[in-house]
């Protein structure tokens, strides 16, 4: 039987494999195509950094062994589309071959902001998002690299300070905000990262901005300025101030940009038979009032994947994303985030649970509404069970309850130290209540971690 | 810090050395008193006479002493072979017991120095390295450079590791009558132990559990602030030290069976031999106490410690094999293939085993109540070809020697016919599981990469399904390693435990099975 239509997918990212997959379950006869320039096969980009630092290879960060693909017929093309001629529906490559669509999916991605700071040109400066920007990166500080600037505090800023470390190379880290990933974590949380940072030998400078990158004269990063007047050598350089969208190829086109790719809720760009999904679109409307218009992590495009799919199989289904949650590490600290918590908020409308332990290297935020209902939580350096806070923010609990059934939402390992009862022992004592506090078992007793 | 961890590995390398030297030093010297000594009495006339022209001569090295006693025997057996003259043939193997009566060297007249000086070295070099890792550093998860490293990811170092292994292997199940030195080495000990002289089985426990000992101060070391790493290593040192090196020993001295009460059938697959029962029904009480624990243990022991906590009760809390794979094995745990092919292999392999294991000893058994009347020769060449094939070549040479080649869990993923039975219980009647936390998978690949039994663990996790695997020792680390606090190994209700059809917490626009 010949195919009923030809899907093309435009980048093999998580948003668009996902896609990819989930047509294929959906409907046998299509034909599917993944095209990407960057890799034959999908990997998971957030481990570049473990390839770095020799924790994998990259063969490791392959989710999927390469027979998957033959097996589910989906055909994979490693290409750079260059010019998508949307009236003939006809994508032309790098190599000079040409692919018809009759629906095509737009999944490219982004690419690390670059603010037109001078000098951002130079050899030796890069940011880092793909395997490409990788391997620049390896080839970068393969020799005579002794001290790096890395500009903008992020997650890519925290994951590339930490792999110059495995080299030995010394890091200065610029960050405009008062304090580490200060636009998105409360002032403690931030402070946290911020000592934690430091305990690694990083030197942190906040509230600094860059000026300017200065050549050596041959092309090459020598040092960087900042808006003081500072000059810090160096001889690598990190962008890191986070990303936008990757559709330069689409300027000029009849497909309707503003940052993104501009869709609808269910991935619709303003041309029929076009779709954009994952780093790359920008919702015309917010999905949910918590949510931006451009969604930049792995499990949204994941979820924009699974959602679309399932328009382009028949059954037009609108992107609703449920309670926001979100996770990262820095360095050694893990960090995990529920519901909303925002950087600041109005002490007026938002009541506010803190708690730390004695390390500073553990902590655990909780925001209620005026009600006393549960916002959203944040937790450094244990692990909390997403199951639970999906049910507990969804059902609008109490804090109080939240913090009474804590112990269910433990999701640290065995024997680790009981965390839950010293916070509900501080949420009981600020609030004057009692509680009853989580017993830990005979073993965790006997031979688990203390407090 | 650098410093000391210079000294410790020279020390370690010179102990090495001297380990690997000294099996040459000494001369052979055989005479009558010796022959009669060390055969069994229907040999005793047939030896003296076969060895006869050797008394007296002075061998200068154990290769051309142990090759003409090797070829007396055998041209004496060859001739009788080609009569069929089976029932004369000396099947007995006297030459390691002949080569260690007939040594005189200086390893004989200073033992402790010559101990100290090999095995002795090698320990206190290892703990000069492993104590001061990682010091000044936060803890956290410390898999720098191992894919960079020569000695982990295959590169000339973990050759010449793993060849050293295979070689040692060989040399201590095949040829152990070149190792004397090393064995008349650690005759004090076993005498002060169990008041018998040195066999070289003394000699590989006494490494062994050494071995466990010093990379088991590694593993405090790397996994700081992991406690549920730092218990687990704990206890397989505690296990190795105590039930399987000292008290089997001790009880000798008291003039009790040797007995390991933490091995259990069909790892110990000569558990049903029946030189074995004679031994523990022949030692009243404490014999037949020992008996009946060791079948408890298989028929009550396994399916409830399973029951509760997994397979990982055992394997990586408790065993031997395994207590040597998440030590000295560690650093090599990210070598396992994790191919859908392997897991097939690994099926059919582990299962066979476990078949063979059950048919062996079904027939022993059989034959131990039928007086040896039933298929007793199949009985012997069985358990001749379990010796060697699964004892000997698959649990020693393959499952330590190739470490550096394939993990450290090759015995215990292809092998290992307890393990099967142990992952059997798991699968299907446990309240173990590892569990995924929602939707928090970005698919990194850690878990995976860093899983010792090959599983791709993060299959399961970025769809959301639990791990119920019957292969997972539960040994943690894929939880350890997760930079997004998705992996918890937990015990819970069997309701629910296997999610095949699993649903990602998050997306509220269509439900899904990932």
């Amino acid at each position: 039987m010949s195919p009923s239509k030809h899907i093309v997918i435009l980048g093999n990212g998580i948003a668009g494999i996902t896609c990819a997959r989930h047509l294929r379950k959906g409907d046998d006869n299509i034909q599917i195509t993944v095209i990407s320039g960057e890799s034959k096969y999908f990997f998971s980009r957030t481990a570049l950094m473990y390839v770095y630092m020799g924790h994998m290879k990259f063969e490791h960060t392959q989710p999927y062994e390469n027979w998957f693909w033959e097996k589910n017929r989906i055909d994979l093309v490693q290409d750079w589309v260059e010019k998508v001629d949307f009236k003939e529906k006809k994508l032309r490559c790098q190599s000079g071959k040409t692919i018809n669509y009759d629906q095509l999916v737009l999944a490219t991605g982004s690419k690390p902001n670059k603010f037109g700071w001078p000098g951002q040109g130079l050899k030796g400066v890069q940011g880092l998002y793909s395997k490409q920007d990788l391997e620049l990166m390896e080839k970068n500080t393969e020799s005579g690299v002794k001290k790096a600037v890395i500009v903008g505090g992020g997650l890519i800023g925290i994951e590339m300070a930490e792999m110059l470390a495995y080299k030995n190379i010394e890091v200065t880290f610029l960050v405009r905000e008062s304090g580490f990933w200060r636009n998105i974590l409360p002032e403690e949380e931030s402070e946290m990262v911020g000592r934690h940072i430091r305990e690694h030998h990083f030197d942190l400078r906040v509230n600094t901005e860059l000026e300017e990158i200065i050549s050596d004269g041959s092309g090459k990063v020598k040092a960087v300025k900042t808006k003081s007047g500072e000059e810090i050598p160096c001889q690598f350089v990190g962008l890191t101030a986070g990303v936008s969208p990757n559709l330069d190829f689409l300027k000029g086109t009849e497909l309707d940009l503003d940052r993104g790719i501009l869709v609808d809720h269910l991935f619709q760009t303003n041309l029929r038979d076009v779709f954009a999904i994952g780093d790359c679109a920008q919702f015309r409307e917010k999905p949910d009032k918590n949510r931006n218009i451009i969604e930049q992590v792995w499990y949204t495009g994941r979820m924009h994947g699974e959602t679309l799919a399932q328009t382009i199989l028949g059954k037009p289904t609108p992107y609703k994303p449920g309670v926001w949650f979100n996770s990262a590490k820095f360095l050694d600290i893990e960090y995990q985030t529920y519901g909303q918590v925002p950087a600041d908020w109005d002490e007026s409308q938002v009541s506010n649970f803190y708690w730390e332990h004695s390390s500073g290297k553990v902590c655990f935020r909780m925001l209620c509404d005026s009600d006393g209902r549960i916002l959203g939580v944040n937790n450094f350096g244990f692990r909390l069970r997403h199951e639970f806070f999906d049910k507990a923010i969804r059902e609008q609990w109490s804090g109080q309850k939240v913090i009474q059934n804590l112990d269910k939402a433990n999701f640290d390992p065995e024997f680790f130290a009981p965390y839950i009862s010293a916070i509900q022992r501080k949420y009981a004592e600020e609030n004057n209540i009692t509680l009853k506090i989580s017993k830990p078992s005979f073993f965790q007793r006997l031979i688990g971690a203390k407090l | 810090m650098k410093y000391i961890q210079l000294i410790g590995l020279t020390l370690f390398l010179t102990g090495l050395l001297a380990f690997t030297v000294i099996p040459f030093l000494g001369e052979y010297t055989i005479s009558e008193a010796i022959v009669l000594d060390n055969t069994k009495d229907i040999h005793q006339e047939k030896m003296k006479e076969l060895l006869e022209p050797m008394y007296d001569k002075e061998y200068s090295s154990s290769f051309s002493f142990i090759r003409e006693l090797n070829q007396r025997v055998d041209d004496y057996n060859s001739e009788l072979k080609a009569e069929s003259n089976w029932d004369q043939v000396i099947w007995d193997d006297y030459s390691f017991p002949l080569a260690k009566a007939s040594l005189s060297s200086p390893v004989q007249n200073h033992p402790w120095l010559f101990l100290f000086v090999s095995i002795g070295l090698t320990v206190l070099g290892g703990l000069f390295y492993n104590f001061p890792k990682f010091k000044g550093e936060p803890e956290g998860i410390k898999n720098n450079g191992i894919f960079h490293s020569k000695m982990k990811n295959r590169g000339w170092l973990g050759m010449l590791t793993g060849s050293y292994l295979i070689l040692f292997y060989v040399i201590l199940y095949w040829f152990p009558a070149y190792m004397v030195n090393l064995v008349w080495m650690v005759e004090p000990l076993s005498l002060i132990l169990s008041g018998n002289s040195a066999s070289q089985w003394f000699l590989y426990g006494l490494i062994y559990t050494l071995a466990i000992l010093v990379m088991g101060v590694r593993m405090f070391r790397k996994y700081r602030g992991n406690r549920y790493q730092q218990i687990r290593t704990a206890s397989v040192m505690f296990f190795q030290t105590a039930f399987a090196f000292l008290i089997p020993e001790i009880l000798v001295l008291l003039n009790k069976p040797y007995f390991d009460f933490k091995n259990i059938w069909p790892l110990d697959y000569s558990f049903f031999y029946d030189y074995r029962i004679e031994t523990l029904t022949s030692s009243g009480a404490i014999g037949m106490f020992m008996l009946i624990w060791g079948i408890l243990l298989i028929v009550v022991g396994v399916p409830l410690f399973t029951y509760f906590y997994g397979k990982r009760w055992y394997c990586s809390w408790v065993c031997g094999c395994g207590g040597l794979a998440e030590t000295v094995g560690d650093p090599y745990r990210q070598l396992s293939d994790k191919s859908l092919k392997s897991w097939k292999i690994e099926r059919y392999l582990i299962h066979g085993v476990l078949v063979l294991a059950v048919v062996m000893t079904a027939l022993t058994i059989a034959n131990y109540f039928s007086a040896f009347s039933f298929l007793g020769n199949v009985t012997n060449q069985l358990h001749s070809f379990y010796g060697f094939a699964i004892g000997s070549a698959f649990a020693g040479v393959v499952g330590t020697g190739f470490y550096p080649f394939m993990g450290n869990r090759v015995w215990c993923r292809f092998g290992c016919p307890l393990a099967a039975y142990l992952g059997m219980v798991q699968r299907f009647k446990s309240r173990f599981r590892i569990t995924t936390n929602g939707g928090q998978c970005i698919s990194c690949g850690n878990c995976s990469t860093y899983c010792e039994m090959g599983i791709d663990v993060r299959w399961y996790a970025q769809r959301g399904q639990n791990i119920v695997r019957s292969s997972c020792v539960g040994c943690g680390v894929c939880s350890a390693v997760c930079p997004r606090g998705v992996l918890k190994l937990e015990n819970g209700p069997e309701e629910g435990r296997i999610n095949e059809m699993p649903i990602l917490i998050g997306n509220d626009s269509v439900k899904l099975n990932a």
